[in-house]
C-alpha cells in the first residue's frame, strides 16, 4: 500500500485545514466504507465546484454566475459597498441579515511581512466603484488588527472624495463581553469611542 | 534546559503551521529573539500579538543555539491605542520593522529596548514626530552610525548649522553648505545644537535625513532593502504635510479675499 492512491488520499485530505495525519485517514476510511453514497458524488461535486465557481469581476465574491448573485440583486441597497477582507467575511455579515448594501472582496489585508502589497489585493477595482457618485458610503470591515487597520487607512487614503462617507466597524466590548475579562486595548479603544 | 524570563516588545509574528507562529520580540537582556508561540493563530493569543504590543515572555528550547519556545502574556497593548490614527500607527510598524530588519539577533540592546519603550509613550503627545526623528538617530548610533550634529564638518559657524553631510553624516553650516546645497541634506532646527521649534516640515526633513542613511548606510547590504513600513510612514508623513501646508495656504487666500 506504499505510495498508492490511498496514500496520495490520505496525503492531500491532511494538507486541509483541521486535518493532521491521524484525521486524514479516518476521513480517507470513512469515504472508502461509503463510496457510493458518498465519496463518488463529493468528488463529482468538487469536480463541479472547482470549474463553476469564479471570482465576481465586480466585488470578488465567489459565485457560479457571473456577476455574482449580490451583485445581480435588485433587492439590496446601491449607495453602500461593505469592504471585507475574504469571502468568510462576506458570509459572516450576510448570516447577520443586518445588512443590504453591496460587497467588495480584497482577497487579503496589506502585509508587509507577508509580501502583499496593494498590487496583489482587489484595490484597482474598489477605487472606481467608489468613485461612482451613485455609491454614498464606503463601510471599511476589516479586523482589528494591525494589518487589518493599516489597510483600512490605506483605502481611505486612496477612495476619499467630496460626498462619500467612509466609516469604519466599531471596536469595542463584544456582546455578551464582561470588563473584567477583556484586555487593556479592547477596554481603551472601548472608551475612546464611546457615544 | 535553556530558559529566561524578560519583557519584550512584539516586533513581528509570523504564522507557522495551522496554529502556531514564530514570534520575535525585543527584550531588555536578551536583545532580539524570536520563539515559536503554540496556539498564536487562535482566539486567546492572536490579539496579544499585534506589533508593538508589550509581553511579558518565557523562553525554553533544549539546546541554546535553537529556536525554542515562548510562552507569552500581555503586559501592555500598544498596538490597540494607535489603530484609529494612521500616521501613527504607521511610526509604531516602522520603528517595529526597523528593529525586526536590522538589529543581529540576540544580541542585547537594552538601550534600545527602553527607547523604543519610551517612543510608544511620546506617540501619545505633541512632539511624537520629533521624539521619532531622534529614536532613529539613537537607532543609527546602536548600530555603529553615528550622527555628528554638533559642530560644523567644513569648519564654519556651529551657530548657524543647516544642512547634513550625505557622505559623513556630520553637521554643515548655511555659509559652508551654500555652494553644494542640491547635494546635502536639510538639518531639523529641533536637533541644532539650540534647539530650534520642533514643526511638521522639519519633522518631514529629519525622516528624509534619517531615511537617506538607512538605506544608504544600514540597509545598503540588505537584500530586501529599506522596510515597506518605514517607506510607507514616511510617505504617508509627507502628505499629511502637504495637505496642512494646502490648508494653510486655503486660509490665507480666503483672509485676502476678506480684507
Amino acid at each position: 500500500m506504499q505510495d498508492g492512491p490511498l496514500d496520495h488520499l490520505i496525503k492531500m485530505l491532511s494538507g486541509l485545514p483541521g486535518l493532521g495525519n491521524r484525521s486524514a485517514r479516518r476521513v480517507a476510511l470513512h469515504l472508502l466504507s461509503k463510496r457510493g453514497q458518498l465519496m463518488i458524488p463529493l468528488a463529482d461535486l468538487l469536480k463541479q465546484t472547482a470549474e463553476d465557481i469564479k471570482a465576481c469581476g465586480t466585488c470578488g465574491n465567489l459565485d457560479n454566475v457571473e456577476p455574482c448573485r449580490v451583485c445581480q440583486s435588485a433587492k439590496r441597497d446601491r449607495s453602500q459597498i461593505c469592504v471585507v477582507a475574504q469571502v468568510s467575511d462576506l458570509w459572516a455579515i450576510e448570516r447577520t441579515a443586518s445588512f443590504k448594501g453591496m460587497y467588495h472582496v480584497l482577497g487579503g489585508v496589506l502585509s508587509a511581512l507577508d509580501g502583499v502589497g496593494p498590487s496583489d489585493l482587489n484595490l484597482d477595482t474598489l477605487v472606481s466603484r467608489s468613485q461612482d457618485n451613485a455609491i454614498s458610503e464606503v463601510i471599511l470591515a476589516l479586523s482589528a488588527t494591525v494589518d487589518g487597520q493599516s489597510t483600512a487607512h490605506y483605502i481611505n487614503d486612496h477612495i476619499a472624495r467630496d460626498g462619500l462617507t467612509i466609516t469604519h466597524l466599531a471596536h469595542g466590548v463584544p456582546v455578551g463581553g464582561e470588563l473584567d475579562y477583556l484586555d487593556d486595548g479592547t477596554i481603551t479603544t472601548a472608551l475612546r469611542s464611546r457615544k | 534546559m535553556e530558559s529566561w524570563k524578560d519583557q519584550g516588545i512584539v516586533l513581528s509574528a509570523r504564522p507557522h503551521g495551522e496554529n502556531g507562529a514564530i514570534v520575535s520580540l525585543l527584550t531588555e537582556e536578551q536583545g532580539r529573539h524570536a520563539g515559536y508561540v503554540r496556539g498564536a493563530q487562535g482566539t486567546k493569543l492572536r490579539g496579544s500579538l499585534e506589533v508593538g504590543n508589550i509581553v511579558d515572555a518565557s523562553w525554553q528550547s533544549r539546546t541554546s543555539d535553537s529556536l525554542g519556545s515562548f510562552s507569552l502574556e500581555l503586559s501592555r497593548g500598544t498596538a490597540a491605542l494607535f489603530m484609529q490614527d494612521p500616521i501613527k500607527l504607521s511610526a509604531l510598524q516602522s520603528a517595529c520593522a526597523l528593529c525586526d530588519e536590522a538589529l543581529p539577533e540576540r544580541e542585547k540592546h537594552a538601550g534600545l529596548y527602553h527607547g523604543l519603550c519610551a517612543l510608544f509613550e511620546t506617540l501619545e503627545s505633541d512632539i511624537w514626530g520629533a521624539a521619532y526623528v531622534m529614536w532613529e538617530i539613537a537607532f543609527l548610533k546602536e548600530l555603529g552610525f553615528s550622527l555628528d550634529l554638533t559642530q560644523c564638518a567644513g569648519g564654519g559657524d556651529n551657530g548657524a548649522l543647516t544642512y547634513v553631510s550625505p557622505k559623513t553624516g556630520r553637521a554643515v553650516s548655511a555659509e559652508q553648505g551654500e555652494p553644494y546645497k542640491e547635494k546635502l541634506l536639510n538639518l531639523p532646527p529641533f536637533l541644532k545644537p539650540e534647539s530650534g521649534e520642533i514643526n511638521e516640515q522639519g519633522v518631514l526633513d529629519g525622516l528624509r535625513m534619517t531615511g537617506y542613511f538607512l538605506e544608504h548606510w544600514v540597509f545598503t547590504h540588505h537584500s530586501r532593502g529599506v522596510p515597506p513600513a518605514r517607506l510607507l510612514f514616511e510617505e504617508r508623513f509627507a502628505k499629511t504635510v502637504e495637505s496642512s501646508h494646502l490648508s494653510s495656504d486655503l486660509e490665507v487666500n480666503k483672509e485676502h479675499a476678506a480684507g
